[in-house]
This record gives structure tokens, C-alpha cells and sequence, in this order.
């Protein structure tokens, strides 16, 4: 694995912009951001087109005889079957807008990472092949013909772009950066060419219904054994149901909650929620990830991974479906959800609040609510009762996870339940929050440790506005709502920010819940000790 | 993919050496990581933790939570570290031949 720079080094950024055309640059596929790729194993029994093995590193890629081919037909196929993709390759004027504003440009200083001429990469193919201008006046018309170098090219800066959108926020045409990496790593996949922290999580879901490929016995027995711990420091014994019809809601999150540290927490925190408020609500062993990596792969794999869970709210009988702290999810829920799947199955019905009845109009078509809107229902009634003060040891700021903030607008709840929970908390700076906030750095199949020198890179603007924070305020807890982040930021502050702490929603909101028949809380979720309240 | 030979066993391993195919895993496989991970001797500590992996991966074709490796075997994280430096993951879980988790981990 290489050698990661010290944050010093890494500073360093160059934005000096080389003298030659950029199409006259070959790539350099340079270790560090570069992912392992994707195996023939994996790829072959998920039905992938042209499975092999091969390496980045190597001159030959290994690509299909009729590659040519096939990038043509796919990229026509797709001109066809999405206006928008033509629209996007079409009406972009250059203007630079987006320049600057993405992640991977502020912390590499490499011009192929502005969002305008990563999509150029692409654009440049279709010109040539799909325009009249492009085909008679070539590079004057800013068309260039396919050749493997540009295959290269594409699997190196699409996967240094984790489709985070804040590019497409500052475009006046609205053009949709990640739609152009979405296709274009569909193209690549048609070459067999994908990730293995991508696939690998696909194929698991494929064959488990979840990202880490934890069976149903072992989801079960994790779930239980998040419960002993919950036992342990509120003294309330709490025995969710799995897989059981009949109920009114099916709860769903990422399977990174149900794994990994701190994500256990949160889902600790789903769990006390849920019972404290009484909630008719099952788990799903099959239904058991909220993630689509398919979102990352193609729209076929999407969809395929997106179906089971409305298969199973059908199966079960549920009248909607409650989704935890996911990012990407919610992207394709609401965005691609209903054209692919939709609509949701009959016996679904528009989500209403058990506790407050409150209608969810936003998710009458998804019935799919997003678990911070319902618990900010559920303060904003005053329908649970919380003791902030057990947060008081944290300073809290809130990291918007990209696709809740850019893709469903999810801006102000978060912030209400955190604040109900927290007594301390203080916002980031105004243009790397809400809407304008920055990616992790790992986004969109990107949170693998060989590529750790570009994900510091990525993750520098945050890394800053984080730093800022805590120099100013003494802010030691950063709170997010996306599994990615959960695991992705802690690496983020640890280089950037040493000291800060990383945790989602639901575990500050648990530490604060006062729960009927709780005993006296002196410790919080983590069985740290809560400062000021231990045992006398 | 790459393969190591070890003391006359040849192991298919990934790019971060974890073995490829957990059946493969065999006593030399220990010997073999015991040394790149700089492991002086395998203690009865180290053991108890390899075989509660194992055990729990043959049963649940996954490895186990870090709190849950930890409950079982009666040892803290900090203390898992110390017996092997690369942590529960690229330490232990490697060791006994377990795959590397991805996703949102």
C-alpha cells in the first residue's frame, strides 16, 4: 500500500495548469488513487459484461477485441435511451463555473479533476462520434477519437469523483456531473473494467441483501447483541422482531450500522428510539442493507438492488418503509426509485407518523421516510423527552452528507434534532455546509484504504472547515447521517482535524433519550463514562 | 493475482495479502503472517482470538464485529492491538485466513 504524505506535505497543492492541450497529456495512473480492481470471480456470476482479470498497472488492460465497438454501441444505446445524457453532452459552454468547487480539484490541483473537463473526457468521444461539427473539424471542434489511453483515462478520473453533485449546484445549465460519471463508468463496466470495493459489496448484496454479506442468522444475533449492550447502560430489555408480517412500518439502514464502529452506535440509537415511542415497526434479514453500491455500477444493478426492498415491505405487509442514516439511498430513492421500481407496491400507503400523525406528502410517492424527518416530527410534537446535558462533554458540528443535502434537500432536520440533543453545537462555515457542503473525500465506492493519499485530498476542504471549528469553538464531535461517513470521516479527522470525534444522529439523540424505566445513565452508548454522572 | 509460497505451500492471496480462498488457510499460513506482521510466538491469547474467528466465519460466512471479538474472547481492542500490531483486521482476521469486509465499513 503506498505511503500516505503528511498533511503538510499534501498542502503543497500546485494549480498551475500545464502548458500542452490536455489532450495531448496522458494519463498517469500513479498509486494511491488508483482502487484495486474488480475480480473475475466477482464480476462473472453477477452477470457482468466481460469478466476478467487484470491490472491498472499494467500496459494492457485486457480489454475485449471489439472494445471499440462496444463503447460506441454503448454510448449510442445510452444517447438514446436518456435525453439527459445527450442534453448534458450537448449544452455545456465551458464557462468554469464548476471549476473550482469540487473536492478532488482543490486537493490534487489536477486540471482533469475540474468537474468541466472530467466530463470533457467523455464529451470529447461523443463529439467525435455522435456530431457533425465533431466529426468534420475534430480537435477544433473539441472531439478526439477513442484509443485506449482515453479508456485509461476514464477509469482514473471517474473514480476520482464520487458523484457528490457540489459541482452541479454552481452549474447555470444544471448539468448533472454525476449522471456524465455514472455513464461513463457504465461504459467502462461494459469493458469489464470496475472496482473491487464497488463489486465486491454488490455481489454480497446480491446474494445476502446486504453490502458486508451478513447472513440472517448473523444479522440477528448482531441485532441482539446491540440490544445487551443497550441493556447494559439504560437497564431496558428491548426484543425487535425479524421478518415478520404484519406490521405497520419495515425498517431499514445501512449495513455498515449493523458492522461497524460507529455506526453500531446509531443503530443502538434507532433501536432505543423506536421503543421508547412504541413503534410498530419489523427488521428484515433480506431487506437488510438501505445502500445501493448498484448506484456506483449501472442502472441495471441499481434497480435490481433497489427492488428488494420494496419486494419485502410487500412480502411483509408493511404500509411504508422507515429508512436510517444512509447517503446514497436516498439518492436513488428519490430520484431513480419510482421510474425504475415504481410505482410502490398497492399495499403500501403514503407515510403518517404513528406518534404525531403527521402525513408525509414528500414520501407519497417513495413511501419511504427519512429517519430524521421523523424524529424531528417527533420533538418538534414534543413526543419524546431528552436530557441534552449528557451531551454536554461534546461540541457538535454537523457534517450534510451529500446526497440527503443535494439530493433530497434534507437540510434542517438533522440540524433540529441535533440541536434538541445537544446543547453545543456549532455550523461549519456557511459555503461547505447545506447545500454547498463537501464530500467526504470516499463517496461512491471510494472508502477503500489503498487509494488513502487521494481520499486525504478529497477530503481537505472538509478536513479545513472542520479544523476551523475546532479551533474556534472546541468542537469534538462531528455528526453526520450516511454510513459512508461514518466510516470515512473518523480517517478524515484523524489527518485533518486530530481530536474530533466522528458519530451519527441517532447515537447523540439516544444518549440524550430519558426513557420510561431507564435506570440513572452514567454511561453513554460507547460504555464510556459520562462526565458528571458517574456512580457516586 | 499474486501467490506466496511458504515453507513449500503456495497461497493465492489479494492485494493486500489476504488469502484468496479461506480453505487454503493451514498452519503454515500462521507461520507465514506471524513473521510479516513481526508476531514473536503465538501465545495461547493469540490463539483463543484465531479460533474464535475462524469459528464465527465458518458459522456466519463474516467476520465478527470488533465488540463482539472482543466480548467473546474477553479482550479489549487496545489489547487485541497489542497481540497483533496491524489491529483485528489486517492482523487477526488475516492471520485466520479470513476475507477483508467492504462497503460502508
Amino acid at each position: 500500500m503506498a505511503k500516505i504524505p503528511s498533511p503538510e506535505e499534501l498542502m503543497q497543492v500546485s494549480y498551475d495548469m500545464p502548458r500542452e492541450n490536455w489532450m495531448d497529456t496522458k494519463p498517469e495512473i500513479t498509486e494511491g488513487a488508483v482502487a484495486y480492481p474488480a475480480k473475475k470471480v466477482t464480476m462473472e456470476p453477477l452477470g457482468m459484461p466481460n469478466p476478467h482479470d487484470w491490472n491498472p498497472f499494467e500496459e494492457d488492460w485486457h480489454l475485449p477485441e471489439n472494445w471499440e465497438e462496444i463503447i460506441y454501441n454503448g454510448l449510442k444505446e445510452r444517447l438514446e435511451k436518456y435525453r439527459s445524457l445527450k442534453l448534458f453532452m450537448d449544452i455545456c459552454v465551458r464557462c468554469g463555473a464548476c471549476a473550482d468547487k469540487c473536492h478532488y480539484f482543490i486537493g490534487s490541483g489536477d486540471p482533469k479533476n475540474m468537474p468541466v473537463l472530467r466530463a470533457e473526457l467523455l464529451r470529447s468521444v461523443y463529439r467525435k462520434d455522435f456530431t457533425t461539427a465533431g466529426k468534420i473539424l475534430g480537435k477544433l471542434a473539441g472531439a478526439r477519437k477513442l484509443d485506449k489511453d482515453v479508456i485509461k483515462e476514464w477509469f482514473y478520473y471517474f473514480y476520482q469523483c464520487t458523484e457528490c453533485r457540489r459541482c452541479s449546484l454552481y452549474c447555470p445549465y444544471g448539468i448533472d456531473t454525476a449522471e456524465i460519471t455514472m455513464m461513463a463508468r457504465e461504459l467502462l463496466h461494459e469493458l469489464g473494467l470496475g472496482l473491487h470495493w464497488i463489486m465486491d459489496p454488490v455481489s454480497n448484496c446480491n446474494r445476502t441483501g446486504n453490502h458486508l454479506g451478513i447472513t440472517p442468522h448473523a444479522f440477528k444475533e448482531i441485532v441482539e447483541f446491540l440490544c445487551e449492550d443497550i441493556e447494559e447502560v439504560t437497564g431496558i430489555s428491548i426484543n425487535p422482531t425479524f421478518n415478520e408480517p404484519g406490521h405497520e412500518v419495515l425498517f431499514i439502514t445501512p449495513s455498515g450500522d449493523a458492522f461497524a464502529e460507529p455506526g453500531i452506535y446509531t443503530f443502538m440509537g434507532y433501536l432505543m428510539l423506536f421503543e421508547e415511542i412504541g413503534l410498530d415497526y419489523t427488521l428484515s434479514t433480506y431487506a437488510s442493507e438501505g445502500g445501493n453500491f448498484g448506484l456506483f455500477t449501472s442502472s441495471s444493478m441499481m434497480k435490481k438492488l433497489n427492488a428488494k426492498m420494496y419486494a419485502e415491505a410487500e412480502r411483509l405487509g408493511s404500509k411504508w418503509i422507515l429508512g436510517g442514516e444512509c447517503g446514497h439511498m436516498w439518492r436513488v430513492i428519490n430520484q431513480y426509485m419510482s421510474t425504475m421500481n415504481g410505482p410502490a407496491p398497492s399495499c403500501m400507503e403514503t407515510p403518517v407518523s404513528p406518534i404525531t400523525g403527521t402525513v408525509f406528502e414528500n414520501a407519497a410517492e417513495t413511501k419511504m421516510v427519512h429517519i430524521a424527518e421523523f424524529t424531528a416530527d417527533l420533538i418538534k410534537h414534543n413526543k419524546i423527552r431528552l436530557d441534552p446535558s449528557r451531551n454536554d462533554h461534546l461540541n457538535v458540528t454537523y457534517h450534510d452528507s451529500c446526497n440527503p443535502a443535494r439530493a433530497m434537500g434534507l437540510m434542517d432536520e438533522p440540524r433540529e434534532v441535533l440541536k434538541a440533543a445537544c446543547n453545543n453545537f456549532y455550523e461549519m462555515p456557511e459555503n461547505t455546509i447545506r447545500e454547498q457542503t463537501f464530500c467526504c473525500g470516499a463517496g461512491s465506492g471510494l472508502n477503500t484504504d489503498e487509494i488513502m493519499e487521494i481520499r486525504m485530498r478529497g477530503a481537505l476542504p472538509r478536513g479545513n472547515a472542520l479544523r476551523h471549528v475546532q479551533e474556534k469553538h472546541g468542537v469534538n464531535m462531528m455528526s453526520c447521517v450516511c454510513a459512508i461517513d461514518r466510516a470515512t470521516l473518523p480517517p478524515l479527522a484523524d489527518y485533518w482535524a486530530p481530536g474530533v470525534d466522528v458519530s451519527g444522529m441517532h447515537e447523540l439523540v439516544a444518549n440524550a433519550l430519558v426513557m420510561k424505566g431507564e435506570k440513572k445513565r452514567t454511561m453513554d452508548l460507547r460504555q464510556e463514562e459520562l462526565p458528571g454522572m458517574e456512580d457516586e | 493475482m499474486a501467490e506466496i509460497t511458504y515453507e513449500g505451500k503456495t497461497f493465492e492471496v489479494d492485494e493486500d495479502g489476504f488469502l484468496l480462498k479461506f480453505e487454503e488457510w493451514c498452519p503454515e499460513w500462521v507461520e507465514y503472517v506471524k513473521e510479516s506482521e513481526g508476531i514473536s510466538e503465538i501465545t495461547e491469547d493469540h490463539q483463543k482470538i484465531l479460533d474464535f474467528l475462524q469459528d464465527y466465519y465458518k458459522k456466519n460466512g463474516i467476520a465478527p464485529m470488533v465488540r463482539i471479538l472482543s466480548k467473546n474472547t474477553g479482550f479489549k481492542l487496545k489489547q487485541v492491538y497489542e497481540l497483533f500490531p496491524s489491529g483485528p483486521g489486517k492482523g487477526a482476521c488475516k492471520m485466520a485466513g479470513l476475507p477483508k469486509p467492504t462497503g460502508c465499513v
